[in-house]
């Protein structure tokens, strides 16, 4: 009889959890974090983040997830913005109506404010790693957007500060023509005349259409300025260098600032050509403890590449964006991108890659920057053992007064 | 005397030398182009592509095997211009009784085909490529600083471009092939091969583009982009040269080189714009090009 009750019982509990199942996989489906990384997976930046920076933010998931169950799924989606500011908000207006919750990564600054629009307009997150302009924590600052990694203050900052300390006091750039470009040499011109120094020219040149850098070099050349500023980044800085190493302009003691440069241009220019540069970056893989151990955990992901600031800054960005989740829970999370953003800006960030730092109220990440010098052939003792580190700047000192941005998130 | 329309003397001469070397560079693809379209009436959107693979070839021929350049200079268009005679014979031979277009839509295809290839097995970044050691350093020629290498890029050029339009021009073998563009099945009653002339044509113009590729390769970091970066402007060469004519996109290789160069200076944002308004006043005024017959 008793037998006959207990089966009764597991009946209608089967009974009633029929009918639940498909209600189930919807369920299921919400509780579905939905991650886009956008990036440039075919163009001059690609081999900064593109491919590497999938694979840093899905370390960052698997890192996440391997924690225990934490009671929601995380699904990685990518694409290709191409470069093109259409494409990418378009994508991101897709993406976002589509149901994912967070975009991430998007490199070339056109683009970068491109989607920032998308995604206040859309109350949806959005952690910038790849873009370098200042303006996405200044005039155009959200409350949806991080700005996680590096921007063209910060590098102005350290690599000009610095240029400029060292004597270089009359400066000619060979900048970009787009937003990135602008803004750097923006942002480099003001440290420049604030130390004292002059700008004597600038030539802007097309991009992405430019590979020959010769004829810009030779004007920049003719103006006698002591330091030629590459307000570029990418396969166009690589070229700048190598055909300033052709026409001889560093024998003839013209220096040359590389104001964004990555480890990954080092590697393609190699430590012969590259040797004596003095760049800025927030990482390197061989920095401490911490960051050694990050790069072994993503080396088998990233095969016969080292992570760099802009890939890596994926990894950091989505683990404090999943722990913020985890923190208000799903379904708070999806309904409003500001709500997660600010949970993600109340909590402290802590990870290998970076250390331990902050989100500011105008959406700044905060990390200290490092300046760093490429060695010389000799010097190197490994594959990838390619920087010297010359000054740290503190993550308070790295990056502009929150009071001189113009964000409007900032209450006085 | 210092200056010439606000420019410095020197600065206007060494902005003039440098649009010649990169117009060596159009000329030398233009060439290529003009050869394949003059012959096969295709569209060679694949020509950057495989300027590329010239480069390519020169990178694994020194990195794989330790062959050199001046052997490169050899082998990498010999290897290219054999990829191009396999790609003519599977692929592009079936579409000559077509429309233009669909040579056009099928290159441009197999362009992106490579380029992703490539893109995904070496990077965007690009690879390092030296300059041989005879061809290093630099002369003072007083208004400028000019690398021996560049020069050289421009002495190959020439001798390239002058050799092709000689071939063409005043070979017997040239004249079989003019004579094909102008009616193939009576060249063909004559006892000559055409389908086999074509296809070597076409190797013939693909190997043009791998040698722009390895001259190319110690100027820019070998990467695959490098040639999408180029054809759009090569192709605007061809049509402002004329279609098919060997003698016009030589000459408006050179010659848009200077332009662009001179742009450089006097409005740089332009540069990448300033062929594309003189080829849409050239068509206005001579839809046939320049050096074109209508």
């Amino acid at each position: 009889m008793s037998l006959t009750r207990r089966g009764l019982v597991a009946a209608s509990v089967g009974a009633g959890l029929l009918p639940a199942l498909p209600r189930q996989s919807r369920a299921q489906a919400a509780n579905t974090i939905r991650i886009g990384v956008m990036n440039d997976q075919s163009g001059p930046y690609r081999d900064i983040s593109g491919p590497y920076g999938i694979q840093c933010t899905q370390q960052a998931v698997q890192e996440f997830t391997a924690g225990g169950n934490r009671g929601f799924a995380v699904e990685v989606i990518t694409a290709d913005h191409q470069n093109k500011p259409d494409v990418g908000a378009n994508l991101a207006r897709q993406w976002y109506d589509q149901g994912v919750d967070l975009i991430i990564d998007v490199p070339t600054s056109s683009v970068g404010l491109a989607v920032n629009n998308v995604a206040r307009e859309k109350n949806k997150a959005y952690i910038n790693t790849g873009s370098a302009t200042s303006d996405l924590t200044g005039a155009q600052c959200s409350p949806t957007t991080v700005h996680w990694m590096y921007d063209t203050y910060m590098l102005a900052k350290s690599t000009g500060g610095a240029m400029v300390k060292a004597g270089g006091d009359s400066w000619f750039f060979i900048t970009a023509d787009y937003a990135f470009g602008h803004a750097l040499e923006r942002d480099t011109t003001k440290f420049v005349r604030d130390a004292g120094g002059r700008v004597l020219g600038s030539v802007k040149y097309p991009f992405p259409a430019t590979s020959d850098f010769s004829s810009f070099l030779l004007q920049a050349q003719s103006s006698r300025a002591k330091v030629i500023g590459l307000a570029n980044a990418g396969a166009d800085t690589i070229n700048s260098i190598k055909q300033a190493a052709e026409f001889g302009l560093m024998r003839r003691g013209v220096k040359l600032a590389a104001l964004l440069m990555f480890l990954p241009d080092v590697h393609a220019l190699g430590l012969q050509t590259a040797q004596g540069l003095v760049l800025t970056e927030s990482f390197y893989w061989d920095l401490n403890d911490r960051t050694r151990a990050v790069t072994q955990r993503l080396q088998p992901r990233l095969r016969d590449q080292k992570p760099n600031m802009a890939s890596i800054a994926n990894y950091s960005a989505t683990l404090h964006y999943l722990k913020a989740v985890a923190d208000m829970g799903v379904a708070a999370s999806k309904a409003s991108g500001v709500e997660v953003v600010n949970r993600m800006k109340a909590m402290p960030c802590d990870d290998d890659a970076f250390g331990a730092g902050r989100i500011r109220q105008d959406g700044r990440k905060l990390c200290p920057s490092y300046l760093f010098e490429v060695k010389k052939p000799e010097e190197s003792k490994a594959p990838w053992d390619y920087y010297k580190l010359l000054q740290t700047t503190p993550a308070e000192e790295a990056f502009r007064p929150l009071a001189e941005g113009g964000c409007s998130l900032v209450r006085s | 005397m210092d200056d010439l329309f606000g420019i410095p003397a020197p600065l206007l001469f060494g902005q003039l030398l440098l649009g010649l070397i990169n117009g060596a560079f159009y000329a030398m693809l233009s060439l290529g182009l003009a050869v394949i379209f003059g012959l096969l009436n295709i569209v060679n959107m694949a020509h950057g592509a495989q300027f590329m693979m010239g480069a390519f070839a020169a990178w694994m021929l020194l990195n794989w095997l330790g062959i050199g350049y001046w052997a490169a200079l050899l082998l990498a268009p010999i290897i290219v211009g054999i990829t191009g005679i396999i790609l003519e014979k599977a692929f592009i031979s079936r579409l000559y009784k077509l429309d233009h277009l669909y040579g056009l839509l099928l290159t441009f295809g197999l362009a992106l085909i490579i380029e992703g290839v490539f893109r995904n097995e070496f990077g965007s970044s690009g690879l390092p490529y030296r300059i041989p050691a005879e061809l290093s350093g630099a002369w003072d020629l007083g208004f400028m600083f000019m690398p021996v290498y560049r020069g050289w890029v421009v002495i190959a050029a020439l001798i390239l471009c002058l050799a092709t339009w000689l071939i063409i021009e005043k070979t017997r073998l040239g004249a079989y092939l003019r004579a094909a563009t102008e009616n193939a099945a009576l060249v063909q009653a004559f006892g000559v091969n055409v389908p086999r002339m074509v296809t070597l044509t076409y190797g013939f113009g693909v190997a043009l583009a791998a040698v722009g590729g390895v001259l190319a390769a110690p100027i820019y970091s070998v990467n695959p982009q490098m040639g999408s970066n180029l054809i759009i402007v090569v192709f605007a060469v061809v049509v402002i040269g004329g279609m098919g004519s060997i003698l016009g996109s030589i000459l408006t290789g050179f010659a848009l080189g200077i332009v662009e160069g001179l742009t450089k200076v006097f409005w740089p944002e332009a540069s990448a714009t300033v062929i594309f308004v003189i080829m849409a006043i050239v068509l206005l005024a001579r839809p046939a090009g320049l050096f074109g017959r209508a």
